[in-house]
């Protein structure tokens, strides 16, 4: 797509997409937002970015392939759950830290892998949507 | 910890297996062996559950520290714990089979993440104790499944996934339907807890509903009577290594859900079911069967059989007596080996011949001689000759629909296994003792990997089929299980206290 | 409210099956999430209706569960949503590479006249 509004202020719209989907993903811990819709959040940051300045500049952005990402988020939420077998017995019970009015655990961890993978994911089908060629 | 979490184990390793073989998406040599020891090391864990289960009873965990009827929870049984070792062996023969077989494009696509995404689902959904977390299990296997439909990316091979993707999507919102029925009869989810909650609010309009729904939605993932039409469409397009997969698991799945739905949470005694089943049943055997009669690729009478091979689970099912069960799970077992060992060896015809159209091919007899020997054990057994697996699997499920007043249904079950061996016979004649009609410039020995792969699965019929009564036991006391669930809803609700932390403590 | 519900159960579910019915890729896609949406409609209405009630608790109360929403019934949706999410997606990818090898999107692979 070659527009130039769209390309001048999508490095800007993805700075703040991103920016956002993180503050969303760890405000996820108690009130709504989590890893899921940070994750969507994201994904659309480099969808627009994609949709600006090339796919492969989108992908050149990612740095890792989407995919590796989705991996990397599955094998964090599943290490953050290994932790509660220590001492509860049951995976995925989460451990706790408070510090004042700070909360925070291992659930957070699971919430970042969650985001990666749905990052990870959408990036994957998006970026291929974008690439297939219209029929001819 | 290793052994108190024994149920978590063989779903918990496949997952981080795809996990961080999806992290090496562009290093091939390190998803290899990220897979091989993903695959080994799952094969033993679900050994190690089926020990623990064999000698301490039903082993239950519960996620996240919940206490059992709001938390996930994960259970096994004699059932399960069998089914998921089958699945162990399974993934170590496909994957032994892939060594020869899975070519560059295949991995690049994404082959070992899915394999093993895969696996966890088929282990997930023999292992949850929750029915939403079926629900999940399930279409993790879906997604799964249709990449691994895919992977190849010829036209047959979407034209295939199209068929098999529509109709499982639309069998998982049936099954998503009953399960919202249930919710709102019973308010809870988890199975233990609806074996127990049922009962006491009585049969109703809804129920009957919610019952009948689940029959539908299992019965299309595994293939029953009125609705297996997509599986013959599908099942022959994808490479062998998947293909065989496949059939040996993915349908098996479906049947297990309804085997442990209807003796958990529904009753087939007394609620009218049985005659649908036996009628699904009887119907399901007879048009496998006549629908591989008339085909001529290995891979297409194949996928007819394990239509006709169904039904004869589905048979156990229906007639419901323990005996029946007992014969249906032994048959489940044996069958997953057999089928999947089949596929692999028309894997091998293949690559042995040239072709997988058998009027095009021939004379392997002389050629291979080995690999005809191993095609007997498969064969000969599936169609119930003795002293193979499926003889006892065929004689208790027939001696069982007898015994439970049955008859013509066993008299069925009788025609489709000469039936079957009509089929197994023309594969037989036609890929190895006539004369090839051209020598075929595609055609190449048989490496090593594929021929250790059959040698495994075969060697496991015959030791089943030989040394009969342990597993015939084994299946007994897991049918026994199935028909008096105590022991199940006691492990999952917690009325047994279990040692060494295995029961989450309530939360405070 | 009950009858709004009802009927757009019926109206999602009605053309989810009758787009199945149809012969084009992209209808079955459009049908199967129809009926999906119809679905989640359905899970959550198992949860009752009340209106305008909290599904979760307050802090420090014991609360009586006849003034809370149920909240499993929401959770179900969500989890049904993203996975039916997932799967729509993959299937579009799947449908983009059959049309990009058949050069239509008919369900048999074959161009043909409609």
């Amino acid at each position: 797509m070659n527009s130039l509004i769209l390309s001048a202020f999508s490095r800007f719209l993805f700075a703040l997409m991103l920016v956002v989907s993180l503050y969303i993903l760890y405000r996820g811990h108690n009130d709504p937002g989590g890893g899921f819709v940070g994750g969507l959040m994201a994904a659309a940051g480099f969808a627009i970015l994609a949709m600006a300045d090339g796919v492969q500049a989108a992908r050149r952005m990612v740095r890792v392939h989407p995919v590796a990402l989705m991996g990397a988020g599955l094998v964090l939420a599943l290490l953050s759950g290994l932790p509660g077998l220590v001492n509860r017995g049951s995976f995925l019970a989460h451990w706790w830290f408070h510090a004042g009015d700070f909360h925070s655990g291992t659930a957070l961890a699971f919430d970042i892998g969650v985001y990666l993978a749905v990052l990870g994911g959408i990036l994957a089908l998006i970026l291929r949507f974008y690439e297939e060629q219209p029929e001819a | 910890m290793l052994l108190a979490q024994a149920v978590l184990w063989p779903v918990a390793i496949p997952l981080a297996t795809a996990a961080l073989a999806a992290c090496c998406w562009q290093r091939l040599a390190a998803q290899r062996a990220i897979s091989a020891a993903g695959v080994l090391l799952m094969f033993a864990a679900t050994l190690l559950l089926l020990w623990q289960v064999r000698a301490e009873g039903v082993q239950a965990v519960q996620f996240g520290g919940w206490a059992a009827p709001f938390g996930v929870s994960f259970v096994a049984d004699r059932f399960s714990a069998a089914m998921a070792a089958i699945t162990g062996l399974m993934a170590f023969a496909t994957w032994l089979f892939g060594q020869a077989d899975i070519r560059r494009r295949e991995e690049r696509a994404g082959f070992h993440p899915l394999f093993h995404g895969m696996l966890a689902g088929v282990n997930g959904a023999f292992l949850t104790g929750d029915i939403f977390n079926l629900y999940v299990w399930f279409e993790v296997m879906l997604i799964t499944a249709m990449g691994l439909l895919v992977i190849g990316r010829t036209r047959a091979q979407l034209d295939g996934v199209l068929k098999y993707a529509v109709l499982n999507l639309f069998s998982t919102l049936i099954f998503l339907m009953a399960v919202a029925l249930l919710y709102g009869v019973a308010g809870t989810l988890n199975m233990a807890d609806l074996a127990v909650v049922l009962p006491q609010a009585g049969p109703s309009l809804t129920l009957t509903i919610s019952a009948l729904l689940l029959l539908c939605g299992f019965g299309i993932k595994a293939g029953y009577f009125p609705l297996f039409f997509w599986l013959p469409a599908s099942y022959h397009t994808a490479s062998i290594t998947v293909a065989a997969i496949f059939a040996g698991l993915l349908t098996k799945v479906g049947v297990y859900a309804c085997f442990r739905v209807f003796t958990l949470i529904f009753t087939v005694e007394g609620s009218g079911l049985r005659e649908i089943l036996a009628v699904m049943a009887a119907c399901t055997m007879l048009f496998g069967v006549f629908g591989a009669a008339v085909q001529w690729d290995v891979r297409r009478i194949l996928s007819f059989h394990i239509v006709s091979q169904i039904g004869y689970m589905l048979l156990g099912l229906a007639v419901a007596t323990p005996a029946a069960l007992a014969g249906g799970i032994f048959y489940i077992i044996h069958h997953i080996v057999v089928k999947a060992n089949l596929f692999l060896l028309a894997g091998a015809i293949h690559r042995a011949s040239g072709t997988f159209d058998l009027r095009q091919s021939g004379g392997l007899m002389r050629r291979s001689p080995l690999l005809a020997a191993l095609f007997l054990v498969p064969a000969l057994s599936l169609g119930g000759i003795p002293p193979l697996s499926g003889f006892w699997a065929k004689f208790m499920v027939i001696d069982a629909s007898f015994r439970g007043g049955q008859g013509w249904l066993a008299a069925v079950a009788l025609v489709t296994g000469i039936l079957t061996l009509y089929s197994m016979t023309k594969i037989w004649m036609e890929a190895f003792w006539k004369d090839p009609l051209m020598p075929r410039p595609t055609a190449r020995a048989v490496p090593a990997p594929m021929l250790a792969a059959i040698a495994l699965l075969a060697a496991v019929t015959v030791a089943i089929g030989l040394q009969a009564e342990p597993f015939v036991a084994y299946a007994q006391s897991a049918a026994q299980a199935l028909v008096d669930p105590s022991d199940y809803i006691a492990a999952v609700l917690g009325a047994v206290p279990a040692e060494g932390g295995a029961m989450a403590e309530p939360r405070p | 409210m009950e009858l709004i519900l009802a009927l757009s159960i019926g109206v999602l579910g009605g053309s989810g099956v009758w787009l199945l019915m149809r012969p084009r890729t992209f209808q079955l896609i459009i049908g199967l999430s129809l009926l999906s949406y119809a679905v989640n409609l359905f899970i959550f209405s198992m949860g009752r209706f009340p209106v305008g009630r909290p599904p979760v608790l307050e802090p420090g109360t014991a609360g009586d569960p006849a003034q809370y929403a149920d909240p499993l019934p929401q959770a179900l949706v969500l989890t049904a949503i993203v996975i039916g999410f997932a799967t729509t997606a993959l299937f579009l990818v799947v449908m983009l590479a059959a049309r990009g090898l058949t050069g239509g999107d008919h369900v048999d692979g074959r161009r043909q006249d409609h």
